[in-house]
């Protein structure tokens, strides 16, 4: 592809010294018959150049874009293995607009300038040899006027390089905010706060301007410097040319050619300011791109678990032995931890009800099993095996959960349902939407192929969270983890759900965050979480009694006392503390 | 599964394509583009284009000053030194520098002052280009708040994002490189071609012979390329939709191990984009060389034809060797007016899709002349004027009557579907009905200006969704200028007080990429602070207190008794807790009103709400 390039650019080349043939030779001796096989040499050449371009732009098509394509793949593949903490730090436009804006960029640039830079590089090579060939001195007084360029290409690249950072930085955080208010629409829109919103979408959108505008002043300076070199060149071969021509050491058709070759020169110089504006964005945005590629997944299989033999099978009796030992959790920069030494064991098939006031820490808990998070001290064995010790994807595979979001994809019902398994079968998926008591699938205009999620038919609360439980249960998990599954349904619902719930869960371990007494009635114990620990164990008739926290956080007697936490005394600090963080 | 096939759209014919079956069927996903549409989407992106440069008339034309400038400079080197080759001869008799001398000082004037206009086109440019994306990017942001909510259903975020970052950036693409190409590559075009036919008519018209086979090349281009741009626009969005849904979720995605199923499906929508865009390339790569091609062999035939001429004494050498110099410059500018025409055609069709999306009529639109409202100091009258309303053609409100008198709190109770939502987004004016009218204090929804309707109505839901930014950030945006006492104060009267000052920065620690680092609880609790802040005439709580706890929702409803007083509110729950603080409860099944009281007396009656009400205190026990 290059090798085209480069001689198509040699063709490119020869056509003026053709055009010194004719002068010096045809013309000269008033020759048509010379005149003829040269004009046609010309054509020749022309077409030929023309040809290896188009060889050259072809082949280039799909090597870019091939290229490009597996960048993107590579991108979203790493960005899927990254911890979800890493998500929660980057912002979302932030990594959008790695994966579209800078990778086009990267594309433009391997499309167009480094072939450009190459063939550039070697036309100047050439026209200069050419020309200290047709006259050595003049030629080298030639070549000697571009020396400049090549400091000033330094000095242009090094302040162009700074600001196209902070150009693409900027959009980055543009698409965020641009992400963010899409997202957000609803809010934004039954607040009336669109004044709001577009003042400061332009106050950002303002920046990214202010840094276009110095990018295009410095590309200006640069590109009309760059304009002088060739002319001043050109200046120089007439002044001395028409010298050596008077000392009969060149021919005019010689300074001709000599001329018409340093015009030439004008569009590689010219463009090289252009090559090394694009590559110099190339060359930041790839330098954005890798600080992804380069991050290192926190979360990955440990040498211990890659060697682990072949896992019983999930559905296997007995197991699901679940233990939180001395467990630690920390969020990266936060300064206390949220959880502080918890212990709990969940026997196989048993279900627990985990308890505690808002921002106690029960999600994060419930992150930390299928290892969405690590823990930051103690362990968490999973049928005596420490989970770090397990591949990912089997931990995975045993583990199932419903968060509280109920997280839906723009997909089919189904393909929603299938999430983890694609290979699930029809009567699976039917009766785990059954199980979740999800039968409003089938009033869907497609029933269970009816798109869902953002870019589908719009659910209720209530149905999302069932089509969520329906995922988790089509996974028949060995250990099932709920957050909060039942909160958006209402009474009748909840009932429905919580029967069908109980045949589910009884082969399955489950930890289920509750917030109401009716959701805890599924569990067989109740664990209260406070203060980044279990505070207490039991069933929920027994802490009701027994525990005053239990009963300020379950009871919905209306009615109770407005200093609750005052009548109990000593039990409030507790609570207290356990706000996360 | 075989009843719904009679309750569903025409569309259900259609089956959805094998490889895009994951994606499941909707009914929106037509968006193919005819023939005669083309035409339409040509002009009316062309009509967008030419707002948008129209207030920078003065730039624009300075710009193209400048660009003849430097052009006149640059056209004047090879002149001189055709002027200067001719001298040289007199050079070698006369031996005299004098002439030479004052050629070459015209050239390097004619140099300085192509730089100068060069560095100043090319400045302008960037301002020019910079300006025009800014203010197309305000219109697209603000166009994109003012749609309705339905319109935001259908349409989807990620494509929002996709036309406002990609689709941008290729009309940003447009300027940056293909503007600066199209002024000068023009005007010299004329200048040149101009400069040829007055040196010599003859060689200009083998010149000129040409230009059939390049208007026959950009014909076809054009018709080629804008299929394939097109082609790219649509591809890349569905790319985008894709990445922003899986990082947008991905705990769901990790925890149920989707990671090999959605890079097979990324990697088929990455390969479409991939094949899009070797597709315009590939037309490049025919189209550049095809006009090099041209240019190459007409320096063959003018340098037949010339030589020719001079051989025969009609012509002087040094014009054709300023003919081949001028033939240089002409089909150089004739490569940058194709670069431009690829940037353009890449840019219309990103027009094309935010010019789509610019007439999309805001169907909640502004009235023209929006009515006034009386100081009210006790909430307003809200009321339903034999309103019906539909969603996706299924109706779910008939014919809906209803008064709310000013200062009430009146409970929507009813299963999923019963078109409580319907009602309580009927109020907030996130839809409009389809017949009939909503009015507050008589007053008709629509005839009230944005700003207005959203200082006396606010609707909260289950989705809290909050911005990244503190906190306090978040409560201010129900009052842009609440001072931190009165966010405080809101955060304390709904007891979100405790937890916020239990955090590590207070009220100014930050929230998190869409409040990741809060509990759905604890962002339920600031969504209800940044609406007390706001304090509305009219409050619509949708299901707002399911992701409570007891505790908080305890806390909650001990606030709204204080805050309700002296407003209108509509609350709707499935958690008849929150009831109880009403005056009136509505029982709603298929869109109508089947029960209508206060809780007491539906209580002891034998209607639907006594015995929802009973299995509801059983739940609790």
């Amino acid at each position: 592809m290059i090798i085209a390039a480069v001689i198509a650019v040699t063709g490119e080349i020869a056509i003026p010294l053709l055009t010194k043939s004719v002068i010096d030779t045809a013309i000269k001796h008033g020759s048509v018959r010379q005149l003829v096989p040269l004009a046609i040499a010309a054509m020749a050449l022309g077409a030929m150049q023309a040809g290896l371009n188009f060889y050259r732009r072809w082949v280039q098509a799909g090597a870019v874009t091939g290229m490009e394509r597996a960048i993107r793949d590579d991108l979203y593949h790493h960005l899927q293995v990254l911890h979800a903490g890493f998500h929660d730090q980057w912002q979302s436009g932030q990594l959008l607009s790695r994966a579209t804006t800078d990778l086009s960029t990267i594309r433009r640039f391997a499309g167009f300038g480094i072939v450009f830079l190459i063939t550039n590089a070697w036309t100047f090579l050439v026209i200069v040899a050419v020309l200290i060939h047709l006259n050595w001195w003049l030629g080298l007084l030639t070549g000697c006027v571009f020396a400049p360029v090549s400091y000033l290409c330094l000095r242009f690249e090094k302040k162009y390089g700074v600001l196209s950072r902070r150009a693409q930085d900027q959009q980055g955080d543009l698409a965020t905010y641009v992400e963010e208010a899409a997202g957000g629409i609803r809010v934004l829109k039954s607040l009336g706060r669109q004044r709001e919103a577009t003042a400061q979408h332009s106050a950002q959108s303002q920046q990214v301007y202010q840094t276009q505008i110095a990018k295009a002043g410095l590309r200006g300076a640069f590109w009309a410097s760059l304009d002088v070199a060739p002319n001043a060149a050109i200046g120089v071969v007439l002044l001395f040319g028409a010298l050596a021509v008077s000392w009969h050491q060149l021919t005019i058709g010689g300074l001709v050619a000599f001329v018409t070759m340093t015009l030439l020169l004008i569009w590689p110089i010219e463009a090289t300011g252009f090559i090394i504006a694009t590559g110099q964005e190339a060359a930041t945005a790839a330098q954005r791109i890798y600080e992804i590629l380069d991050t290192e997944p926190e979360i990955t299989d440990t040498p211990a678990a890659l060697q682990r033999p072949a896992l019983p099978a999930a559905s296997q009796a007995g197991a699901g032995h679940l233990v939180f030992d001395d467990v630690v959790f920390r969020y990266p920069g936060a300064p206390e931890p949220v959880l502080r030494g918890l212990n709990l064991e969940l026997k196989p098939g048993e279900t627990v009800a985990l308890v505690g006031a808002t921002g106690s820490g029960k999600s994060t808990l419930l992150q930390l099993v299928p290892r969405l998070a690590d823990v930051t001290g103690g362990s968490i064995t999973l049928d005596g095996v420490d989970i770090r010790d397990l591949p990912l994807a089997a931990l995975r595979a045993r583990v199932a959960c419903a968060f509280e979001d109920a997280t839906l994809f723009s997909a089919s019902v189904r393909e929603n349902v299938s999430y983890g398994g694609p290979e699930a079968s029809e009567e699976a998926i039917m009766a785990a939407l059954a199980a979740a008591q999800a039968d409003f699938v089938a009033d869907l205009p497609w029933g269970a192929d009816t798109r869902i999620g953002e870019q589908g038919m719009a659910l209720s609360g209530g149905q999302r969270q069932r089509v969520a439980l329906a995922r988790a249960i089509l996974a028949s998990p060995q250990v099932l983890l709920l957050d909060d599954p039942l909160s958006a349904l209402d009474v009748h619902t909840e009932a429905k759900v919580t029967a069908a719930l109980a045949d589910v869960l009884g082969e399955t371990t489950a930890l289920v965050v509750a917030h109401r007494p009716s959701t805890v009635q599924l569990a067989d114990r109740v664990a209260l979480l406070s203060g980044g620990v279990i505070v207490a164990v039991g069933s929920h008739k027994e802490l009701l009694a027994t525990e005053p926290r239990y009963r300020h956080l379950m009871s919905a007697d209306a009615e109770l006392p407005d200093g609750g936490p005052h009548d109990n005394g000593l039990a409030e600090p507790g609570l207290a503390s356990g706000a996360r963080r | 599964m075989t009843t719904q096939s009679a309750s569903a759209p025409a569309a259900s014919t259609q089956p959805a394509p094998p490889a895009e079956a994951w994606r499941g069927i909707a009914a929106e996903d037509i968006e193919e583009v005819s023939g005669k549409l083309t035409t339409l989407l040509r002009r009316r992106s062309r009509r967008l284009l030419q707002d948008l440069l129209r207030p920078y008339k003065v730039l624009s034309t300075s710009i193209l000053l400048l660009v003849i400038v430097a052009n006149l400079a640059a056209l004047a080197g090879p002149w001189l030194v055709g002027v200067g080759i001719d001298r040289i001869p007199e050079l070698l008799k006369s031996h005299q520098a004098g002439p030479l001398t004052v050629v070459i000082v015209a050239f390097a004037a004619s140099v300085i002052v192509q730089a100068v206009a060069t560095r100043y086109y090319v400045w302008g440019i960037g301002r020019l280009g910079g300006k025009v994306v800014f203010e197309l990017r305000r219109r697209l942001f603000v166009h994109f708040l003012r749609l309705p909510v339905s319109f935001h259903e259908r349409y989807t975020s990620g494509r929002v994002i996709s036309r406002q970052v990609s689709d941008i950036d290729s009309i940003s693409d447009l300027f940056d490189e293909g503007l600066a190409a199209l002024g000068s590559a023009s005007f010299s075009l004329i200048l040149v071609g101009t400069g040829m036919i007055l040196l010599d008519w003859r060689l200009a018209l083998v010149v000129m012979t040409g230009f059939g086979p390049l208007i026959w090349l950009s014909a076809w281009f054009r018709r080629e390329s804008a299929v394939a741009y097109r082609q790219t626009r649509d591809t890349i969005a569905k790319v985008i939709v894709q990445f922003v849904e899986t990082f947008g979720g991905i705990k769901a995605v990790q925890a149920f191990r989707r990671e090999r199923r959605n890079e097979d499906i990324f990697g088929e929508l990455n390969e479409a984009y991939t094949t899009a865009t070797r597709r315009s390339m590939q037309l490049l790569a025919i189209f550049f060389p095809g006009v090099t091609l041209v240019g190459n062999l007409a320096i063959g035939a003018v340098l037949l034809y010339g030589g020719y001429l001079v051989i025969h004494h009609e012509m002087q050498l040094g014009v054709l060797v300023t003919f081949l110099l001028y033939l240089q410059r002409f089909f150089d500018p004739l490569i940058d007016l194709s670069q431009f025409y690829s940037s353009f055609q890449a840019a219309g069709a990103a027009l094309e899709k935010i010019s789509g999306v610019l007439d999309e009529p805001p169907q909640v639109a502004e009235p023209i002349e929006p009515a006034g409202l009386t100081e009210a100091a006790g909430g307003r009258t809200v009321r339903f004027d034999s309103v019906s309303f539909a969603y996706r053609s299924a109706v779910v409100l008939p014919d809906l009557n209803l008064t709310i008198p000013a200062g009430q709190t009146v409970a929507i109770v009813g299963a999923t579907g019963a078109g409580k939502t319907t009602m309580a987004r009927l109020i907030a004016r996130l839809y409009d009905p389809v017949q009939g009218s909503v009015r507050l204090d008589g007053v008709d929804l629509r005839e009230l200006s944005d700003r207005t309707l959203r200082r006396e109505v606010i609707l909260i839901t289950q989705e809290n969704f909050l911005f990244s930014g503190s906190i306090a950030d978040n409560i201010a945006l129900g009052k842009p200028d609440a001072t931190r006492t009165e966010i405080m104060a809101a955060a304390a009267a709904i007891g979100a007080d405790d937890f916020i000052s239990a955090l590590p920065k207070g009220y100014d620690d930050e929230v998190g990429k869409h409040g990741s680092r809060l509990s759905a609880g604890q962002r339920q609790l600031i969504s209800f602070a940044r609406a007390f802040i706001a304090a509305p005439a009219v409050l619509v709580l949708d299901e707002a207190t399911s992701l409570l706890d007891i505790p908080s929702e305890r806390l909650v409803q001990r606030a709204l008794q204080t805050i309700l007083a002296g407003r209108t509110a509509v609350i709707i729950a499935h958690r008849l807790s929150t009831v109880a603080i009403a005056d009136r409860v509505l029982v709603v099944r298929g869109g109508r009103i089947v029960e209508d009281g206060p809780p007491s007396q539906l209580m002891a009656g034998d209607g639907e709400y006594s015995s929802l009400h009973e299995s509801w205190q059983q739940s609790l026990a």
